[in-house]
């Protein structure tokens, strides 16, 4: 296989999930990574942490219908924990010297403040699934999550009827809802 | 339309459940009227947000996953988030748990928080309570009822049934299990009995409430043990299970029953890992699914042996569990037993249940586990 068959198929099982396709990616560009991190004032942890979070991006970049990485995967990384790692430095104030030995880095700031904006949501939905409480967290990850049928949720959580599990589920959807968009207006 | 039909049916076009009668005639009423296509349109985006957070969380669960596989190997250097001298010390002295641990302390919040069903109290939850907990509304509400009937009942002169105690309206709802049936021990979580703020009582699997009080908390292993104080508690005969006093083995069937509501549950798992989220080797941890009032359920071996009390679980992945050893009993009761002159706490274990089948297991075991509630 070439470099670029190779990599589109390790971006499209980043896209699945795969864990071969993660570990793949980690062993091949981690110690890139890394190796700028800890030029530039960082401690190995900051380097798990910011490369684990490039992956983030990576994968939401994949996920997307009309994806299309025009450079390779390392310089996709690369560039993108630079900016995270930049960025983090300035937001604790910390003079750095820039190493800028590396090739070239791509511009990554929409993406970036894409991937922000979906942090974002996540913690929104974290939050508002966090504070309906049980049974409701349960019952809805059940049903919108996992994909179980209705009729198998009414036996698993001791619903007398698919009917019955089904209205619970809509007054659980409601209050998930309403503590959501409450978040999601006030960030507007 | 109704909402909840609106909702539903929303949720059928978008799996394309629907017929292209039915179909037509939905996108008819979205287009002839605004608000309900309104409706739709903020029910297909929150669909939409449900699904990216599902995916994202499978994602960062994996990634996770692997990561840990790359700092056991060494590829990835990561130490615990707080760096203290002790876990320098615990880092050379078992690299390997302390990876298990630090690796989940680095990617998820833990919660520590307990698994502790808590009947909030607040005033504008309550139209919207979940089940349980109306469940339980209603239940004390009966009872004041009949304590009342009783009441009239005896000022009118006609014999009451019995004299009703008065019953508990709980606050929470966790489990707790025997550990002396001679002289009515219990054990269960301390964060359980840290919910305590007046009365606490065990109520079996009947219904019936009995007075307790503790006489050890320990926050470290998150262990407490009650004394059932009420006269009404009944001997029991000798307990169907022992207590292993090693650790558990790692891929160990488990099982478990607990009062995730208001009747005994039953749950499969197995032991994952020997050590729990803290470094010391207080937990161990468990693949299983476990709810709010799963706290101090008791993690049973298909011989019948106890091997820990569940404690808590993580929040951001799904069905990892972690459980006190059932060292930690053995050794909690060594110390209460050193504070009591008389009533020393006995395990004694009777025939057992081993090589029977689960759900005879489950027979033997249920009536000695109880429901610990308190307000």
């Amino acid at each position: 296989m070439d470099t670029s068959t190779q990599e589109k198929s390790l971006l499209e099982g980043l896209a699945r999930e795969d864990k071969v396709s993660i570990e793949t990616i980690y062993r091949e560009h981690f110690k890139v990574v890394q190796g700028f991190i800890l030029a530039n004032n960082g401690t190995p942890d900051d380097a798990a942490d910011i490369f684990q979070e490039a992956m983030i991006v990576l994968f939401e970049k994949s996920k997307q219908p009309d994806f299309e990485l025009n450079c390779q995967i390392r310089t996709y990384l690369y560039s993108v924990s630079k900016r995270l790692w930049l960025k983090r430095l300035q937001q604790m104030n910390r003079f750095s010297r820039h190493s800028d030995d590396m090739e070239l880095a791509i511009p990554v700031e929409e993406d970036l403040e894409l991937h922000e904006k979906k942090q974002a949501d996540f913690h929104m939905m974290e939050n508002a699934l966090n504070k309906i409480g049980e049974p409701c967290k349960s019952l809805l990850e059940a049903y919108y999550i996992l994909k179980k049928p209705m009729q198998q949720i009414a036996t698993d959580f001791g619903y007398t009827n698919a009917d019955n599990a089904k209205t619970q589920k809509y007054k659980c959807l409601v209050r998930l809802k309403k503590l959501f968009f409450a978040q999601y207006k006030q960030v507007q | 339309m109704d909402d909840l039909l609106l909702i539903d049916a929303a949720e059928r076009y978008l799996r394309g459940e629907m017929s292209e009668q039915e179909k037509t005639y939905f996108e008819e009423i979205r287009k002839s009227n605004p608000e309900i296509d309104q409706l739709v349109v903020e029910h297909i985006f929150f669909l939409n947000e449900i699904d990216r957070f599902s995916q994202t969380k499978s994602f960062k669960h994996n990634l996770s996953e692997t990561v840990n596989k790359l700092v056991n190997e060494g590829f990835i250097t990561k130490t615990p988030l707080t760096g203290k001298a002790k876990l320098v010390y615990l880092w050379n002295r078992s690299k390997r748990t302390i990876a298990v641990a630090a690796s989940i302390a680095g990617i998820v919040s833990i919660l520590s928080a307990s698994m502790i069903t808590v009947f909030s109290n607040k005033k504008e939850a309550t139209h919207i309570k979940p089940l349980v907990d109306k469940l339980i509304e209603q239940d004390n509400k009966t009872r004041r009822l009949e304590n009342k009937i009783n009441q009239i009942e005896q000022m009118a002169g006609t014999p009451a049934k019995e004299e009703a105690k008065p019953r508990l309206e709980a606050r929470f709802r966790a489990t707790g299990f025997l550990i002396d049936a001679n002289n009515h021990y219990i054990v269960t979580n301390a964060h359980v009995v840290k919910e305590v703020r007046n009365q606490l009582i065990v109520e079996n699997n009947k219904g019936d409430q009995f007075s307790a009080k503790a006489v050890y908390v320990n926050d470290q292993n998150d262990l407490a043990i009650l004394k059932v104080t009420d006269k009404d508690f009944k001997k029991m005969p000798a307990l169907p299970y022992s207590f292993r006093k090693t650790g558990a083995d790692l891929g160990e069937q488990i099982f478990m029953l607990g009062y995730p509501k208001q009747e005994i549950v039953y749950g499969e798992g197995y032991i994952s890992a020997r050590n729990g989220f803290r470094m010391d080797t207080i937990f161990c941890q468990l693949s299983t699914s476990a709810n709010e009032g799963n706290s101090g359920s008791p993690v049973i071996n298909r011989n019948g042996e106890v091997l820990g009390i569940i404690s808590s679980m993580e929040t951001n992945a799904e069905g990892v569990v972690f459980a006190s050893k059932s060292s930690n009993i053995l050794k909690a009761i060594e110390e209460v037993n050193k504070t009591l002159e008389d009533d020393k706490i006995r395990i004694v274990t009777g025939p057992g249940m081993k090589g029977i089948d689960r759900t005879s297991q489950i027979k033997k075991v249920q009536d000695y586990i109880f429901m610990i509630k308190g307000n």
